[in-house]
């Protein structure tokens, strides 16, 4: 299968009810593992037990800039190659993005209240998150007002590509300013600083939770599609409702 | 498995993402029972795609 027989959102959602019941059973069983190695992981010797709260915290943040990575493909997709399941997947992702950021957001001010001695700071990492997640609310306000599906599509591809510039200011934030949050630990020239036994756990919750975002994006892209339909089949219903009337005024002339 | 002076923290945090993840799953699944009833209702009404095919038909 290519991705142009993708392009038939027939034969997507043909796929996709396939494979969604084993992604759904593959993030289960990963998602149990992460969260009893997650469980098992020994205190830190600085921060103690609330290491805990990075297992779950790390990969909200990378998901939610990961998700505005797809949404930044899926935008080029509708400007430059027209593919039509593009807006459907960038519209099914926002959401999902949203919640991861809001995710990010609130469980890194959770660890920062007994690390930092603060839930909040305005600093840059923790700023430009905070405009990454406005910029998805503002994204699916956007698609919730332009009536025409087909100009909410460009309009939005072309706020996305604008929001991606937010993606590697996020990232080197930390290295580009005097932040409080830390610099990277993991995704760093030279490698990982992070102990094994605080790097494995992270790893399979964040492969557990990109595993959570497929299948969750493609269950949501299955709805959009069955929304359109929707959309196309009350547009016919409308047109052929209006020929009866038209015919009966006609009829009655 | 201790969790320290800090364990209202930790508790809330995963109870969160729970919550959230536990929403999105019901919302998605929910969007989708709604999209197909409104789909079988229109096409009780008569009104089928081109293809002939019924659109509530995934597989």
């Amino acid at each position: 299968m290519t991705l142009t027989d993708l392009a038939n959102p027939t034969r997507f959602l043909a796929l996709t009810t396939r494979i969604l019941p084993w992604l759904a059973g593959a993030t289960a069983i990963l998602l149990a593992i992460g969260l009893y190695q997650s469980a098992m992981a020994p205190d830190d010797y600085q921060q103690g037990a609330t290491v805990k709260i990075m297992f779950i915290h790390v990969p909200n943040a990378w998901l939610s800039m990961f998700v505005w990575g797809v949404m930044s493909i899926a935008a080029l997709g509708t400007l430059v190659w027209r593919h039509p399941l593009a807006d459907v997947a960038a519209k099914s992702a926002a959401p999902i993005g949203a919640a991861f950021t809001f995710l990010a957001l609130v469980t890194g001010s959770l660890w920062g209240r007994p690390m930092w001695g603060t839930y909040w700071e305005w600093d840059a990492r923790l700023t430009s998150v905070l405009i990454l997640f406005l910029m998805y609310l503002g994204l699916m306000a956007l698609w919730r007002a332009v009536e025409d599906p087909s100009r909410a599509a460009r309009a939005a591809a072309v706020l996305t590509l604008v929001g991606a510039i937010n993606i590697p200011i996020i990232k080197f934030s930390v290295d580009w300013w005097n932040t409080l949050h830390q610099p990277a630990s993991v995704f760093r020239a030279g490698g990982p600083t992070l102990d094994k036994a605080f790097l494995w756990p992270l790893l399979v919750m964040a492969i557990a939770f990109s595993l959570l975002f497929i299948t969750l994006h493609l269950a949501a892209m299955r709805n959009e599609i069955l929304r359109r339909r929707v959309r196309s089949l009350q547009m016919m219903q409308a047109s052929r409702t209006a020929v009866i009337g038209e015919a009966k005024e006609m009829g009655a002339a | 498995m201790s969790l320290g002076p800090y364990a209202s923290f930790i508790v809330t945090s995963y109870a969160l993402v729970t919550a959230v993840v536990l929403l999105l799953i019901v919302w998605i699944a929910a969007d989708y029972r709604r999209q197909q009833a409104r789909l079988r209702e229109i096409e009780a009404s008569g009104v089928t795609r081109r293809s002939g095919r019924s659109a509530v038909d995934v597989r």
